[in-house]
């Protein structure tokens, strides 16, 4: 009996403890799967607001645009109708705020209750016009035409090169300036890390006495430490302010700044990493190096870097993965304007600091913030990719030590 | 005239003394065995030789030790140079992980040899002097882990003979390979002997009786004796080194 | 042998030449460190004080103290430590004294790599998506905290596994060898051996988690509150996210910045302490263990 009481007791240890253990891979599913079902929403809409009309004249014979047809149309690249398919007749934009230049207060009432009934004989009378208001303002009579707008596609959404989510009448999504943001602030961050950490890392493992390396280890080990939102607000009062007056720039808030300060908060990950891959190369490899006549240097270079070259570049490719989804600091420096960026020395947007700023704003489950969670499971795929690769290079070089 | 001479020589790591007043010498084309059980201090007074001991913190070492009449532990001493003209073989085979060609030129490469065709003719001369040419003659590009164990020693040995030293240091070399593989290092260090000064590390008796000229024995951090081997193995001065090589301990 | 010299002096000083660069980029590395360090202390020390961090905030945030947000991040490091800590440990000892080398084993550590490399904006979005409306716990300390806890489990995981590791497999052995029972020899043996080591990963998570801004930006962290949080189910201004918002978007940036540099200056302080902390703990039991 009592035996069995153990036993009994042991199992359900055992699964408790095997419950914990699945925490992790439980989570990182539901990571997936809710970042997934949200983000994929977007797909399904259409990138106009909720209860707003895109309306022609009835003898129009368009019936469908592309969100970026509709915007081309209220940008003015395109002023006629047959650019789209329909007769030549010129293009007359209607805003709800248009509605003064075509009729008197008097005509719309005092409480504009005369509202859509005009807005409904504007559309009678104009043919060639396209009109963008609320459906509030839809007339029990209504006789114009509603336009079909195409849902936001998959590839529109990762070429666009408009962010601009809360424009009227179509929300621009393009994440591609976001995607080069991102990318230009971290490899400008890898490529100031790289180079220093490695430099760092060869004088920690290789040159430093034993109790230098003691005492320096910790202190870089600290810098990961240092919490990213007090990075961005040193970044903030001194390295943009810097930036600006160095290059003589408008505002410091740039690329650049968001490079130097991820570059900063990179090097501990290169350090670290690529230190112990250095340590790991056999003495007897260093030995053999020196014991030809090779000074130290060559036995670096020649020796222990091709040695752990593996471990170095997953040292480098873990540094990219972390600059590429810090949020904070990079929210706080680079001045966050969603456009392709042509230098560092602009202002740019990174995905993560996109999110950060926008979802606040963006009303729950609306298209805007399903757009957002979009970006999350982009930013998630690029960062999973980068975790398998460090994962393909160490398991590789561990193949390699067999 | 000695090539190598050693004076006093005394050892620390850190407060242990690990060699005391080592005085030791061997002559030009002649193998020295060095012998002794388990750290009493032979792979450590071989490592001083080509002064690879610097390369452990906190050690310390006092005396003499002269190769071409130069002291080696002179302050304006070119450690580099050193180790070129003194050859180091490790206890396991140590490629480098590069192709077998690129393993014997390593040592060439980094002492500043650049003309290829230099390169070429050392890096051949050398594998066809430790016998292994017509075993890699085809697969010079390959990687040097391709060998057995006994073929990667020989290259290693091959690596150490193209900077042309003069002084051959042997660490165990043979403890790691089988006998086939043994027996053809000894028949090397045998042919190496007209060329070079050779001083070798050894667990085994027979082998310091087969290759050697020369045996010193080591106890405790101390020689005991030195004498040539023949009269060490027959008859020692001393009782402790009969002891040793009758097997009553070590 | 005059080339030979040569040859050997242009060794020597390239080999000066990058020993030199290496050893003073590294000195320089450290010397950043101090320089931002230095530069928040010096900036932020005339700013703390017992009104500092026991007063709310006032005048639109540009005076008095930071007292809810310091309570606010106490609150969810709490939070996120009661989950995260148990069935970090836990997993841990599954991993390390339960199953076997396989495949499951593979998947589990896979997928806590994998967890480890999610950036922490993703947590946010995924704690504000499942907690806080899917779950309907709204922005509050418990969606905040769990999302937190989520965050720094492969932390807690790693540090408690290498303690485990670092426990020599003669005591399990001995234990073992007595008629204890698998749970018997872990939770009195091995535990008590790694306990240091596992607190000593313990505080170095407390040190993450109150330094995360972005997890806590959807899930739980308000603006400004007029009050302390009463119950898990409330929002709560918290350290990290309270210097984002004085230092970019307050109703005064120029005028907040003081408290700004005080707000870094505790942050800092939390984040010094705990790896001194822990770095005291290791050396500690460190050499304990040794002399056994």
């Amino acid at each position: 009996m009592k035996t069995n009481f153990k036993q009994l007791k042991e199992k359900l240890i055992e699964s408790v403890l095997m419950l914990s253990g699945a925490a992790t891979s439980i989570t990182v599913v539901l990571i997936v799967f809710f970042l997934f079902i949200e983000g994929a929403g977007v797909f399904n809409r259409k990138p106009i607001d909720d209860g707003y009309l895109l309306v022609v004249n009835a003898t129009n014979k368009v019936k469908t645009l592309q969100p970026s047809q509709v915007k081309d149309v209220f940008d003015k690249k395109i002023t006629n109708w047959n650019q789209l398919g329909g007769e030549n007749r010129p293009i007359v934009l209607f805003r709800t705020s248009d509605i003064t230049e075509y009729y008197t207060e008097e005509e719309l009432g005092a409480n504009f209750e005369h509202f859509p009934e005009k807005i409904n004989e504007l559309i009678q009378k104009q043919p060639g016009i396209i009109a963008f208001f609320s459906d509030k303002y839809k007339s029990d009579k209504f006789s114009g035409k509603e336009l079909d707008i195409d849902k936001v596609k998959v590839w529109e959404f990762l070429s666009g090169e408009e962010w601009f989510p809360t424009a009227q009448p179509i929300a621009q999504m393009g994440v591609k300036p976001l995607i080069y943001g991102t990318l230009w602030v971290s490899f400008g961050a890898i490529l100031l890390a790289l180079p220093i950490g490695l430099a760092a890392a060869i004088y920690l493992s290789e040159i430093a006495q034993k109790r230098t390396r003691s005492l320096l280890k910790p202190l870089i080990e600290l810098l990961a430490g240092i919490p990213s939102v007090v990075y961005g607000f040193f970044g903030l009062v001194v390295i943009v302010p810097l930036i600006q007056e160095m290059f003589h720039l408008p505002v410091g808030e740039t690329g650049l700044a968001g490079s130097v300060v991820l570059a900063i908060m990179a090097l501990p990950t290169i350090i670290t990493i690529s230190e112990d891959a250095m340590r790991n190369t056999p003495r007897a490899m260093k030995e053999a190096s020196l014991a030809l006549g090779a000074s130290k240097w060559q036995t670096i270079y020649k020796v222990v870097m091709p040695y752990s070259a593996s471990g170095i570049t997953a040292g480098a490719i873990l540094g990219i993965g972390r600059a590429i989804g810090e949020t904070m600091a990079v929210l706080m420096v680079t001045g966050n304007a969603a456009v392709i960026p042509n230098t560092l020395l602009a202002p740019v947007r990174t995905i993560p600091a996109t999110i950060a700023a926008e979802l606040g704003e963006a009303p729950n489950g609306g298209l805007h913030y399903e757009a957002l969670f979009a970006l999350g499971c982009i930013l998630f795929l690029i960062t999973f990719g980068i975790n398998m690769l460090v994962e393909l290079v160490t398991n590789r070089k561990a193949h390699k030590k067999q | 005239m000695h090539k190598i001479e050693s004076k006093n020589v005394n050892f620390f790591y850190g407060e242990t003394q690990a060699l005391h007043d080592i005085s030791l010498s061997m002559k030009e084309n002649t193998v020295t065995a060095l012998i002794g059980p388990s750290g009493c201090g032979k792979s450590t007074y071989l490592r001083l030789l080509n002064r690879m001991n610097d390369l452990i913190d906190n050690t310390r070492m006092e005396g003499s030790i002269l190769i071409d009449q130069k002291d080696i532990y002179q302050k304006n001493t070119n450690v580099d140079d050193l180790r070129k003209n003194v050859g180091m073989v490790f206890q396991k085979p140590n490629p480098f992980p590069k192709t077998i060609y690129e393993n014997v030129a390593y040592g060439l490469r980094v002492n500043g040899v650049e003309d290829k065709n230099i390169i070429e003719e050392r890096v051949i001369t050398s594998i066809e002097q430790v016998a292994l040419w017509d075993e890699v003659k085809d697969k010079l590009k390959k990687s040097a882990f391709e060998l057995s164990g006994g073929q990667q020693q020989r290259l290693c040995i091959a690596r150490a003979l193209a900077i042309q030293p003069s002084v051959l240091l042997m660490d165990e070399p043979t403890s790691a390979l089988d006998p086939i593989s043994t027996s053809k290092v000894e028949e090397l260090v045998h042919e190496l002997k007209k060329k070079y000064t050779i001083v070798i590390v050894t667990h085994n008796m027979q082998q310091a009786a087969r290759v050697s000229d020369n045996t010193a024995f080591f106890y405790m951090g101390k020689l005991i004796e030195c004498d040539k081997t023949k009269t060490i193995f027959t008859k020692p001065a001393i009782q402790q080194t009969e002891d040793y090589i009758t097997g009553r301990f070590g | 042998m005059k080339s030979q010299n040569k040859l050997a002096r242009k060794k020597r000083i390239s080999q000066n030449i990058a020993f030199g660069i290496f050893t003073a980029i590294s000195y320089a590395i450290v010397a950043l460190l101090f320089v931002i360090l230095a530069f928040i202390v010096v900036k932020g020390i005339g700013v703390i004080s017992w009104e500092f961090i026991t007063a709310m905030p006032s005048n639109g945030m540009t005076e008095g103290g930071i007292y809810p947000a310091i309570i606010g991040t106490l609150c969810l490091v709490l939070a996120s430590m009661i989950f995260a800590f148990p069935v970090g440990v836990f997993a841990a000892i599954y991993m390390n004294e339960y199953v076997k080398d396989g495949w499951i084993k593979k998947i589990i550590k896979q997928m806590t790599n994998n967890l480890a490399g999610v950036p922490s904006i993703v947590f946010g979005l995924f704690g504000m998506s499942l907690f806080v409306n899917k779950l309907g716990f709204g922005d509050s300390i418990l969606a905040g905290g769990l999302t937190l806890g989520l965050l720094v489990l492969p932390v807690v995981i790693r540090t408690t596994e290498e303690s485990l590791k670092a426990v020599d497999s003669t005591f399990r052995h001995a234990s073992l060898g007595l008629g204890a029972s698998k749970w018997q020899t872990t939770s009195k043996v091995v535990l008590p051996i790694a306990f240091p080591n596992i607190i000593t990963g313990l505080i170095l998570s407390i040190g993450r988690v109150s330094g995360e801004t972005a997890p806590i930006l959807f899930t739980v962290a308000a603006y400004f509150l007029p009050k302390l949080p009463s119950s898990i189910f409330d929002q709560a201004m918290a350290l990290p996210y309270h210097l984002y918002v004085i230092a970019t978007s307050g109703t005064n940036i120029e005028k907040s910045r003081a408290m700004a540099y005080g707000t870094a200056l505790i942050l800092i302080i939390i984040v010094l302490i705990s790896n001194l902390l822990a770095n005291a703990l290791r050396k500690y039991y460190g050499k304990k263990v040794k002399m056994n």
